[in-house]
């Protein structure tokens, strides 16, 4: 997919999104905003995937979302992608939903192939995942998204010395950097400091991106993509605003894990016009 | 038969793994080791010397072992995790139950040192909660071999069961006396004496302790049946029901807190089903503390002598 579908596509994403949250008045939009232009590229244009879905992800790049409870945006893609019919978005989080609350491979939705929603477990599985590709011999790639408020759980901190140590550089871990959290913005609830310098001292090669820029994020993350197979993870930073796409619900943590209601559903609508690639 | 039941020497049960994944690991190119910095301590060595390429160092990170492991599982690969049941278990629970347990994946959790023979070292490292945390857990199996001969057919054959498991020994030599070589079936629990008058059911190191207070019982013309209950999950049901309808009262032994362990296993399916007096010789709600094994476990109440006045307490509850 092209830039100008990827960027109409985003915005049919964060409909979807915005749609999904409203009609069960449950779930986080802000943070799903903010990565719906990232997770939409990922998908459409850098990812090599291959049709259909087999858990074990042989000689494809599969994908963890470490931050799960973005799952309005994970589903969104997924649907999209061709994983599932667009039509199962609407029972996001309703009774007997292949779609829960955060993201499980216990209903066998297809694309998932981790449970998260408990914070900072994703980038050791991310690592596992990449380790059997390198002993199976497939040169693909493992992509996984963070939270950066999820950077202060301290599980995070073994996976980035692991993955070090084991020279895993078959991965790319993105970190949301929106620098807001439930309780407000991530420099006053704890601060993380300067991410890139402790990345980068714990032996990673780190990328800085615009990840509310499609152009941006092409460009980042195929040199991300070059630097692979070097001996070291990559991380890439990855600045946006939480609730990206709808003026008030832009860099703010209120919009974290609030619906809409639904003036505010119509409003935030309006500024995401319908797309070539229609509602769900 | 319980007569037959002799110590063929004595062995580590961590020394049963060790043998066991060594094997295993010729027979199955997907498995793989990980341990947190215990490669020794869980006897990887001849594995790591055999399998480098196999295994893998996760230094003292336990929760990220966890997860990795986890990972590993989506790639075909079948780990086998190792350190100290404690940092098997408490330590890293909640990795478990999402990356494992409620993701459903094939992660073999091997824990050794578990339980008050784990000694000196003190009540830090001793896990007298293990085996409740990890069957309260859907979906996941939990494993308790008794001797060396069991640990080693017991990891073997999870590498050939398709989910999340819990393989649970000890640190110290203590009797080995199944069979060599014995086929190993996960929920089948193993039946050592038929008897009529009691129904003693144990796990781990106390199965041959039972075995013990089985021949003293004997001895005082008490027919013990001794089951040896090597699967805490999923249970053998049918055999607890068979064998309790027929004597009518139990004994469990157990090297665990009172709470949650067989014991409690036991009685579930007890008194949904036929329920009779029951004595428990297990850790009574307390920590434990430093020691050497046989010190903590005379301390503590779980000895052969335990077992037997356990066992005479439910033949008079049952008399009354």
């Amino acid at each position: 997919m092209e830039r100008i579908e990827l960027k109409q596509m985003a915005t049919q994403v964060r409909r979807d999104i915005l749609r999904m949250v409203h009609a069960v008045q449950s779930g986080h939009p802000g943070g799903s905003l903010g990565c719906s232009d990232f997770l939409t590229a990922l998908y459409f244009n850098i990812m090599e995937r291959k049709a259909g879905f087999e858990m074990d992800g042989i000689n494809e790049d599969i994908f963890f979302l470490s931050n799960g409870h973005i799952s309005p945006l994970f589903y969104s893609v997924l649907a999209r992608s061709g994983y599932f019919d667009i039509k199962e978005l609407s029972t996001f989080r309703k009774l007997n939903t292949r779609l829960q609350g955060h993201p499980a491979t216990h209903d066998h939705l297809p694309g998932v192939r981790i449970a998260s929603g408990s914070l900072g477990q994703g980038l050791s599985v991310a690592c596992g995942a990449a380790m059997a590709k390198k002993m199976n011999n497939d040169s693909h790639i493992v992509y996984s998204l963070h939270g950066d408020g999820e950077m202060q759980e301290g599980q995070n901190w073994e996976a980035l010395m692991f993955a070090a140590h084991h020279k895993i550089d078959n991965l790319i871990a993105t970190i949301d950097y929106n620098g807001q959290q439930i309780d407000g913005p991530t420099n006053v609830v704890m601060n993380l400091g300067s991410l890139s310098n402790k990345l980068q001292a714990f032996g990673w090669q780190v990328f800085e991106m615009n990840g509310n820029d499609i152009d941006d994020i092409l460009k980042v993350m195929a040199e991300a993509k070059l630097a692979t197979g070097k001996a070291k993870p990559i991380s890439i930073i990855m600045h946006t605003q939480m609730g990206k796409g709808v003026s008030f619900m832009e860099g703010t943590h209120e919009w974290h894990g609030i619906a809409p209601s639904d003036k505010q559903l119509a409003a935030a609508l309006a500024e995401l016009p319908i797309t070539i690639y229609g509602d769900y | 038969m319980l007569q037959d039941i002799q110590i063929l020497n004595e062995k580590e049960t961590r020394g049963g793994f060790g043998e066991g994944i060594l094997e295993v690991g010729r027979k199955n190119k997907n498995v793989v080791a990980l341990t947190a910095d215990l490669a020794g301590s869980l006897k990887l060595n001849a594995f790591i010397k055999e399998f480098p390429d196999r295994f893998i160092q996760c230094g003292i990170a336990e929760a990220n072992m966890i997860g990795v492991a986890a990972g590993l599982t989506i790639g075909g690969k079948i780990p086998y995790t190792t350190t100290f049941a404690n940092f098997s278990t408490s330590r890293v629970y909640d990795q478990i139950r999402q990356s494992v347990a409620y993701s459903g994946k094939n992660v073999k959790i091997c824990a050794s040192h578990a339980g008050l023979t784990l000694g000196e070292d003190g009540a830090t490292h001793q896990v007298l909660e293990d085996i409740g945390m990890m069957k309260m857990l859907p979906g996941m199996t939990v494993i308790v071999p008794c001797d060396f001969n069991q640990t080693k057919a017991a990891t073997m054959a999870i590498a050939d069961y398709e989910g999340p498991v819990y393989l649970r020994f000890g640190r110290p030599k203590c009797a080995n006396f199944t069979a060599e070589n014995a086929h190993f079936e996960i929920g089948k629990a193993q039946l050592l004496a038929e008897g009529t008058d009691i129904s003693i059911f144990a796990c781990g190191h106390m199965v041959w302790h039972a075995v013990e207070a089985a021949k003293i019982l004997a001895e005082k013309g008490i027919s013990v049946e001794l089951i040896n209950i090597h699967t805490i999950k999923p249970l053998d049901e049918a055999a607890i029901i068979k064998s309790i309808t027929k004597t009518g009262c139990i004994v469990t032994a157990e090297e665990h807190q009172i709470n949650g362990g067989l014991g409690d296993s036991i009685a579930n399916v007890a008194s949904r089903y036929c329920a009779v007096p029951h004595e428990y010789v297990a850790v009574m709600d307390t920590f434990g503390e430093s020691g050497t094994p046989n010190q903590l476990m005379q301390k503590y109440g779980l000895t052969k002598e335990n077992i037997v006045a356990a066992a005479q307490k439910a033949l008079l509850r049952k008399a009354k």
